[in-house]
């Protein structure tokens, strides 16, 4: 029953999400035009961009993802551990088999992407099945199945690429009035409003900020409702549990991920943990891995 | 307005009728995918079944027995019907290729054969999923059971016919001991 619950309020997350992109985008675009003294030209193109980008995610945000990770398709003879525990646990969850990836590099880490369990992506990097053995894996691919069977994927990778386009947007922004802006016409300048002009620094610059608390309050609950039911689904929490271990003792960082995608993995690409301060924990995507630990273990 | 009551009351319940209906037939049509589910795996289990008898063969040539009673398994499963009937002639099975395998251990060139390790690879995949389609039949299985038995759906699951559902039963072959004869051998 919880599972479903889940799924609907995914579902009406990523509505919103949507809608708050779009009223964002095409608001911010509408104060650039109102900068340039020309509002309407600015809104229209604004709203055309963000609609553009929002049915674009939709569609291709997984794809995207895999693109920036650099994850390729994974041959059923090479990584037969992974494509079979893969199977396996799509059965036993009825879902259908989702495709599967692998992402060359030594950091042991994963992640699931796509828009519904029939356009799901499961992703491993090679360092993670060095690493682990086929209990351990087991649990990390439950994990990932227990995020497409209630469409957190759809959320977190549509949040990713739309958080994406903003920091985008934002930084073309910036480029363009720190080159373009300055140097205008100086007779259209004293007609321009210095009040707008700082409120508008101000949001540009608070944008990236902003679109990352978004991705970081959507994330962290959803680690522990998966590593629950991935533990569910395998039967058998310590799995998971020394898979996470193996994991957070691993030196090595994750070369491809990026801010915006950091919050898709099983858990956090980049190494942080001798500084835990309470800035870090807000600004992190994933709980404290050794709480998740514990909570595993007492399962 | 007492009559808008009752009315409203009347709608009520028949709304919750046609809910819990609804509900009873979504959860026994997943208990059917989810057997279909089963009967795949079940399926391409009995296919691998004449090569690596085959293969065995080959190499071990005098263990009629053993051969005949994997045969038989295999047909047992493939003509099972009921639940209860599949999960027994799978567990035949499992007892029948177990024999098969034991005795595979007294021929190096055979556990030395690519083909043989492949099937045996094979096999072994497919008795994970049987396993993993199991679990997922069960969960369903559970799920539409204790709908049927709770109160007050149990009311309408009465009155229409749907009745509590078999799980499909784990094997119980593991407890067994497993017996060879190399009578034939020499």
């Amino acid at each position: 029953m919880s599972v479903y619950s889940q799924i609907a309020s995914n579902k009406a997350k990523t509505v919103l999400i949507i809608f708050l992109f779009i009223i964002f985008v095409t608001g911010f675009f509408f104060l650039i035009g109102k900068y340039f003294q020309d509002p309407t030209t600015y809104f229209v193109i604004g709203f055309i961009v963000s609609l553009v980008s929002t049915v674009g995610s939709y569609f291709y945000s997984d794809k995207i993802v895999l693109l920036t990770t650099g994850a390729k398709p994974a041959n059923k003879n090479k990584y037969f551990d992974l494509y079979t525990v893969v199977e396996n646990l799509s059965i036993a969850s009825g879902l259908p088999i989702p495709k599967i990836y692998v992402i060359n590099d030594p950091a042991p880490n994963a992640f699931a992407t796509g828009r519904n369990p029939k356009h799901a992506v499961v992703c491993a990097t090679t360092g993670l099945l060095e690493r682990l053995n086929r209990t351990e894996l087991e649990g990390v691919i439950a994990h990932e199945l227990s995020h497409v069977k209630n469409y957190d994927i759809l959320l977190s990778s549509m949040v990713g690429v739309l958080v994406g386009t903003v920091a985008l947007i934002s930084d073309w922004i910036m480029r363009s009035m720190w080159w373009g802006g300055i140097d205008r016409k100086e007779d259209n300048r004293d007609n321009r409003n210095p009040l707008l002009f700082i409120f508008f620094m101000v949001m540009l610059l608070s944008t990236p900020f902003v679109a990352m608390l978004i991705q970081l309050a959507i994330s962290r609950k959803r680690e522990y409702l998966a590593d629950a039911s991935g533990a569910l689904l395998t039967r058998y929490p310590m799995g998971l549990a020394r898979a996470l271990e193996k994991i957070s003792d691993d030196p090595h960082v994750l070369k491809t991920a990026t801010t915006s995608t950091a919050h898709l993995f099983i858990e956090s690409p980049f190494k942080a943990k001798n500084t835990r301060s309470w800035v870090t924990s807000l600004l992190s995507t994933h709980p404290p891995i050794e709480e998740r630990i514990k909570i595993l273990m007492s399962m | 307005m007492t009559i808008w009551i009752l009315l409203g009351a009347v709608v009520l319940i028949i709304l919750y009728f046609i809910f819990t209906y609804n509900g009873l037939v979504v959860l026994k049509t997943r208990i059917q995918e989810a057997l279909s589910g089963i009967d795949v795996q079940l399926k391409r289990r009995a296919s691998l079944i004449p090569n690596l008898v085959e293969t065995v063969k080959g190499y071990a040539k005098h263990e009629k027995d053993v051969f005949e009673n994997v045969t038989k398994a295999r047909s047992a499963l493939l003509a099972a019907n009921s639940v209860p009937e599949k999960a027994e002639a799978n567990n035949q099975l499992t007892g029948a290729l177990k024999s098969l395998f034991a005795i595979a251990e007294a021929y190096p060139e055979l556990q030395a054969s690519g083909n043989f390790k492949d099937l045996q690879g094979q096999l072994g995949d497919t008795e994970d999923k049987v396993a993993y389609s199991r679990q997922f039949y069960n969960s369903n299985v559970m799920d539409y059971n204790s709908k049927v038995q709770m109160f007050p759906s149990n009311f309408i699951a009465n009155m229409f016919g749907f009745s509590k559902v078999e799980f499909f039963k784990a094997e119980e072959e593991d407890k067994k001991d497993v017996k060879v004869s190399f009578s034939d051998k020499t």
